[in-house]
C-alpha cells in the first residue's frame, strides 16, 4: 500500500485546497486539478579518481490547471500560501468563458494508490554521502583494473525523492512518494594517441542496496570500460540499407522513437501524427506485440499513479502487428472518447500534463537469438545505443548505436564505430521478420524529452531482426 | 514598482547575510546566485487558445568551499528556516567530499568592476489579450499562405523576464535584469496526392519586443519551410558536397562550442584536446564568442562566477586560438578563465557560450548552391550521433537534393556522416547570411564532401 501523503506536509489544509479547486472550477471548466510537489535531488560525482562534487537541490511548489474544451489554463507557484493558490486559480480559469465565482466541487475522497511498486522507506532513500563516495571510489578502481588503457573514469550517482499530492475536481485527493536513482559511469580509453569513450549505467525507483545486488555497480564499471576498449579497435561503419539485428534491452529505444511517440494521444487528437489514421490497421509484422506498462515494480518508468492521480496500467499498443491503442491523459481521452490509460505525466509542478510513455517494450517471440544472427549474410548487429529522436508528423526517426558489430556470413565479426540508424515509424516494424525469446528490459537510464519536459522512462526488446534499415556510416 | 525595487535590494542583503552565515558555518569561501523571474506563455491552435501558462518563480543556489573541498545546493524555499538549514547542509556536504587542489573562487582582483549597459531588458509588458492576438496572427499567417497547409501544432507567444543576483565572499555583488520575447509557429502541410504530412516551424526571439519580426513574416516563413518539404524522397547512398543552411550550420558551431569547452578538454573527452594554436579549418574561418554584444541573446555583464564577460577569438584565420573556460576548468588546463562560467542555479558552474558565431563570408546561399553539381542542401538534422571524443559524426538529415546548381527536390530519411575534424577542415565556402536567433549562430556553410546514406 502506498503511503497516505498528508497535505499538512505542504502546510495546507484540505479546506484551503478545496477552496482553490472550487475557485478554478467555474462553470465552463470541464476539469481542474492541483498538483503539489516537493522534490529533493542529490548528486555526487567523481572524475580523476576524486569524488569532488556534491550537490543537493530542494524544490517545492504547486501547479494549478483548468481545462475547458481543448483549452488548458495553467499557473504555478513556488509559494504555497492560500493567497498564492487563489492567484494561480484565477490565472488558470482565465481560459473559461464563465465569470469568476466559485463552483461547488465534490468533496474529494482521500485515497492512496492501490499499488506499491517502489516500497522504499524514507530512511532507506537517504543514503549517507560517505556511502555514495565509497561506491564511486570502488567504481574507479574496478574500471582501471579492467584495463590499463582506461585513462579516466567519470561516475555520478543521482537520487531524487519526490512527494506529490493531486487534488482533482472529479473528486480525488491522492498522494504518492516517488523515489528515483541512477548510477552512470563513463570511461575514456587511450592507446597510441587514439581516445575512445564507453558509457554504462542503470537505476530505477530502487533503494541503495539495488546497486550492491550481485555487485551491480562493479558490473556497470566493467561494462563502461569494456565498451571504451572495444571502440579503440572499431572500424568505420557501413553506409546504406542493410539488415540489422538489434540486441535485447536498451535497443528497445527503437520502439520508443519509431512508434511510441507517434501513439501519444495528443498528436493523434490533433491529427499531426503519422499514425493518426492507422488504428486497427497493420503497422508491424505479426511477430510484433508491443505494450506500454507503468506497473513493473521498481522500474525507472513505473509509477503507482500518473500525475493526474490515475493508476498506471498496461496498454497494448500493437497486437500481432495491428495498431490497437493510444496512450492517454485525461484531457485527450475525454476529447477523443477513448479510455484513460494512466499516462498523464509532467516533469514537475512547473509543467503541464502530457500523455507520455512509461516502460515500452516488445513481448518475447520464439526465435533463438543465435539463429537470428546466423540468418544475416551481411549486416549490422547493434547492442548499445545513445539517444534517439523522431519527427512524429512525417514519422522519420533516428537512433544512434554506440556499440555495434558487422555481421559477415552469419557471424558477428568486427566492431564498428557508432552510427545513426534512420527509418520511418509506420513502416519499420513491418520489416521485423524474427523476434527472439530473450526479452530484456533496459538497465534504467532512459530520459524522454517532449515539449521541453524530461521524464524517466524504460524500454525493452528481445533480439530482433529488421530486414532493412538505413545505416549512417561512412563506408560503402 | 517600488515594491519590486525593495525586493531587489532585499536579495542583495539576503545574499550578503547568507554568505556571512556560511563563513560562520566553516566555509572559507562561498558564492550565491539568486534568480527571480516571471514567465507568461500563450499557445493557440487552429485559431483558438490552446494553453495559457503564467508563473513567477525564484531560486537560490549556494556554493561553499571548506578549504579545497566544495559543495553546491539550491532551493526554491526562501523561508528563513529553510535557508538556514541549506547553509548548514551545504557546509556538511562539502566536508564529505575530497580535497580538490584547484577548487575555489576566482581571484578577488579579477571580479567584474565596470557595469556595461548591454541593453538586455525591456520593460514592455503585454497583457493576456495582446499575447493571444500575436499568437493567433502568427498561426493565421502560416495557415493562409498555401492551401496545402492543412493543420498546425500551434502558434506560440512567450514573454519572460528574470533578475539575476550574484554575490561572493570576496565582497562582489552584481545583478542584472534581462527579458525575452519569442514567437513561433509549427504548421503541418499535407501532400494532396499521397496524403503524406510534413511539419516545420519558424520563430523569432529577441530581448526587445520591438525588435521581433512581424507575426506575418514568421508565419509565412514557417509555411514556406513546411510546404517545400512535401514529396520528399530518399536518395542513393553516395559521397557528395554538403551545404548546411544557416540553421543547421548553427548546430555545427554548437558542436565546436562543446568541443572547446574546458570541462570536456581536461577530461580528455574532446577531439580538440591539445589542439590549441593548431590549424582547425581553412584560413577564411574565424569564430568568436562575444559576451558584450548589445542586446545579444547570450550577452551578460558578468559570468556565472562574477568575472567580466569579453570577446574571445576561438578560431582566427583557421587556427584554434582559445578554449572556452571558467575558473576551475582553466586552472585544470593551466589557463585563465575566459569569463564563460555558466551557472544554472543549483549546479556547479560549467562552461557555456555567450554569443558564439562564425564570421560571415560574402556569398549568398544561392551563390553557394550554384557551385554544386550534385549534392545535398541540409535544412534539418535529428538525433545525437556525435562522438565528441573522436569527432565521429552521423546524424539523420532532411533537405534538398542539388542538381546542376539548383535545388531539385526535397529529400528525407537519409543520414550524413563524417568526422567533425575533417568537416571543419573541409569548409569550402561561408555565406553572408549570419542572423542571431539564439546564443549560437552561423551563416550557410559548404563542406567539401560527406557520406550521405540512403537507398
Amino acid at each position: 500500500m502506498g503511503e497516505l501523503v498528508q497535505l499538512t506536509s505542504f502546510g495546507l489544509t484540505e479546506g484551503e485546497v478545496l477552496g482553490a479547486l472550487g475557485r478554478v472550477k467555474v462553470r465552463d471548466v470541464d476539469y481542474a486539478d492541483l498538483y503539489f510537489e516537493s522534490c529533493v535531488s542529490e548528486s555526487v560525482s567523481m572524475e580523476e579518481s576524486l569524488v569532488k562534487r556534491a550537490t543537493k537541490s530542494v524544490s517545492q511548489g504547486v501547479g494549478v490547471r483548468a481545462t475547458a474544451g481543448e483549452k488548458t489554463g495553467f499557473a504555478y507557484s513556488d509559494e504555497l500560501t492560500k493567497k498564492d493558490l487563489e492567484l494561480a486559480a484565477d490565472t488558470a480559469r482565465y481560459i473559461a468563458n464563465s465569470p469568476s465565482g466559485a463552483e461547488q466541487v465534490p468533496a474529494p475522497v482521500r485515497q492512496r494508490p492501490t499499488r506499491d511498486l517502489y516500497p522504499i522507506e524514507r530512511v532507506q532513500a537517504e543514503v549517507a554521502t560517505a556511502d555514495r563516495v565509497a561506491l564511486l571510489n570502488a567504481i574507479d578502481a574496478e574500471a582501471r583494473r579492467y584495463d590499463p588503457r582506461i585513462k579516466n573514469v567519470m561516475a555520478s550517482f543521482n537520487t531524487e525523492y519526490k512527494v506529490v499530492i493531486v487534488a482533482t475536481s472529479d473528486g480525488t485527493l491522492i498522494g504518492d512518494v516517488q523515489p528515483l536513482s541512477r548510477l552512470q559511469v563513463t570511461c575514456i580509453a587511450e592507446e597510441n594517441g587514439q581516445r575512445q569513450a564507453g558509457s554504462f549505467g542503470g537505476g530505477g525507483r530502487v533503494g541503495f542496496q539495488f546497486y550492491h545486488e550481485g555487485d551491480r555497480y562493479l558490473r556497470f564499471a566493467r561494462e563502461a570500460a569494456r565498451e571504451a576498449i572495444l571502440n579503440l579497435s572499431a572500424v568505420e561503419a557501413p553506409a546504406g540499407v542493410m539488415p540489422v539485428v538489434l540486441g535485447g534491452g536498451w535497443p528497445g529505444i527503437l520502439l520508443h522513437e519509431a512508434i511510441g511517440h507517434g501513439l501519444e494521444a495528443d498528436f493523434n487528437r490533433k491529427k499531426t501524427s503519422a499514425f493518426s489514421n492507422l488504428l486497427g490497421k497493420r503497422v508491424a509484422s505479426d511477430v510484433c506485440t508491443i505494450v506500454d506498462d507503468g506497473t513493473l515494480p521498481g522500474r525507472r518508468g513505473s509509477l503507482n499513479m500518473d500525475d493526474e492521480g490515475t493508476p498506471t496500467g498496461r496498454t497494448t499498443l500493437i497486437e500481432r502487428g495491428i495498431l490497437r491503442g493510444f496512450i492517454t491523459d485525461k484531457l485527450n481521452a475525454r476529447l477523443m472518447g477513448i479510455p484513460v490509460t494512466g499516462n498523464g505525466r509532467r516533469e514537475s509542478y512547473k509543467s503541464v500534463v502530457l500523455p507520455r510513455m512509461t516502460n515500452t517494450f516488445m513481448l518475447a517471440g520464439t526465435s533463438d537469438p543465435e539463429d537470428i544472427i546466423r540468418s544475416v549474410d551481411r549486416g549490422l548487429y547493434a547492442v548499445t545505443f545513445g539517444g534517439g529522436q523522431v519527427d512524429i508528423t512525417n514519422g522519420k526517426f533516428v537512433f544512434s548505436a554506440s556499440e555495434a558489430y558487422l555481421i559477415e556470413g552469419g557471424k558477428v565479426t568486427r566492431p564498428v564505430k557508432g552510427a545513426t540508424l534512420i527509418g520511418s515509424g509506420p513502416e519499420i516494424l513491418t520489416k521485423v521478420s524474427m523476434v527472439g525469446h530473450d526479452l530484456k528490459l533496459d538497465e534504467g537510464i532512459g530520459t524522454c524529452g517532449k515539449e521541453g519536459q524530461s521524464v524517466p522512462v524504460g524500454v525493452g526488446l528481445p533480439t530482433i531482426r529488421v530486414d532493412e534499415i538505413t545505416v549512417g556510416g561512412t563506408q560503402r | 514598482m517600488n515594491q519590486h525595487l525593495q525586493q531587489q535590494d532585499g536579495y542583495g542583503q539576503l545574499a550578503t547575510d547568507l554568505l556571512a552565515k556560511a563563513k560562520r558555518g566553516g566555509a572559507t569561501e562561498a558564492d550565491i546566485i539568486i534568480a527571480d523571474g516571471e514567465t507568461f506563455s500563450v499557445q493557440v491552435r487552429l485559431g483558438a487558445v490552446d494553453r495559457l501558462t503564467k508563473a513567477r518563480e525564484k531560486h537560490l543556489g549556494l556554493r561553499v568551499f571548506v578549504g579545497k573541498r566544495s559543495a553546491s545546493t539550491s532551493t526554491s524555499d526562501f523561508s528563513a528556516d529553510s535557508l538556514g538549514r541549506l547553509v548548514t547542509e551545504t557546509c556538511t556536504l562539502a566536508k564529505a567530499v575530497v580535497e580538490d587542489q584547484v577548487s575555489g573562487l576566482p581571484a578577488a582582483d579579477q571580479m567584474a568592476g565596470e557595469k556595461p549597459d548591454l541593453d538586455l531588458y525591456d520593460s514592455t509588458r503585454l497583457n493576456t489579450e495582446q499575447q493571444i492576438e500575436l499568437a493567433k496572427r502568427v498561426e493565421a499567417a502560416a495557415m493562409s499562405m498555401d492551401e496545402r497547409v492543412t493543420n498546425s501544432e500551434g502558434g506560440d507567444f512567450d514573454s519572460s523576464s528574470v533578475r539575476v543576483v550574484l554575490g561572493n565572499s570576496h565582497g562582489f555583488l552584481g545583478e542584472y535584469p534581462s527579458s525575452s520575447f519569442a514567437m513561433s509557429v509549427s504548421p503541418v502541410a499535407t501532400d494532396p496526392e499521397t496524403g503524406a504530412m510534413q511539419r516545420d516551424s519558424w520563430y523569432s526571439v529577441q530581448r526587445k519586443f520591438s525588435k521581433l519580426d512581424s507575426p506575418e513574416e514568421v508565419g509565412l516563413e514557417a509555411a514556406r519551410r513546411t510546404v517545400r518539404k512535401l514529396g520528399a524522397k530518399k536518395v542513393a547512398t553516395q559521397r557528395v558536397p554538403v551545404i548546411f543552411d544557416s540553421e543547421t550550420a548553427g548546430s555545427l558551431m554548437g558542436n565546436l562550442c562543446s568541443a572547446v569547452s574546458g570541462y570536456s578538454l581536461y577530461k580528455g573527452a574532446s577531439f580538440l584536446a591539445g589542439q590549441l594554436e593548431k590549424p582547425l579549418a581553412p584560413e577564411y574561418v574565424t569564430v568568436y564568442d562575444d559576451g558584450r554584444v548589445v542586446g545579444g541573446l547570450g550577452s551578460r555583464p558578468f559570468d556565472g562566477e562574477g568575472l567580466p564577460t569579453r570577446k574571445t577569438t576561438v578560431v582566427e584565420r583557421g587556427v584554434l586560438k582559445s578554449y572556452l573556460l571558467d575558473t576551475y576548468s582553466g586552472r585544470k588546463l593551466g589557463l585563465p578563465s575566459t569569463g564563460n562560467a555558466s551557472r544554472s542555479v543549483g549546479e556547479n558552474p560549467s562552461v557555456g557560450p555567450t554569443n558564439f558565431f562564425l564570421v560571415p563570408g560574402t556569398k549568398t546561399a544561392q551563390d553557394i548552391i550554384k557551385t554544386v553539381k550534385q549534392g545535398l542542401y541540409v535544412t534539418d538534422l535529428i538525433g545525437f550521433g556525435i562522438n565528441m571524443v573522436t569527432g565521429d559524426y552521423s546524424r539523420g538529415a532532411a533537405g534538398f537534393w542539388i542538381e546542376g546548381g539548383e535545388l531539385a527536390y526535397p529529400v528525407e530519411e537519409i543520414t550524413i556522416a563524417g568526422n567533425l575534424k575533417e568537416m571543419f577542415a573541409g569548409i569550402e565556402m561561408i555565406g553572408s547570411d549570419l542572423v542571431f536567433r539564439g546564443r549560437i549562430a552561423s551563416p550557410t556553410v559548404k563542406i567539401a564532401e560527406m557520406m550521405v546514406a540512403g537507398d
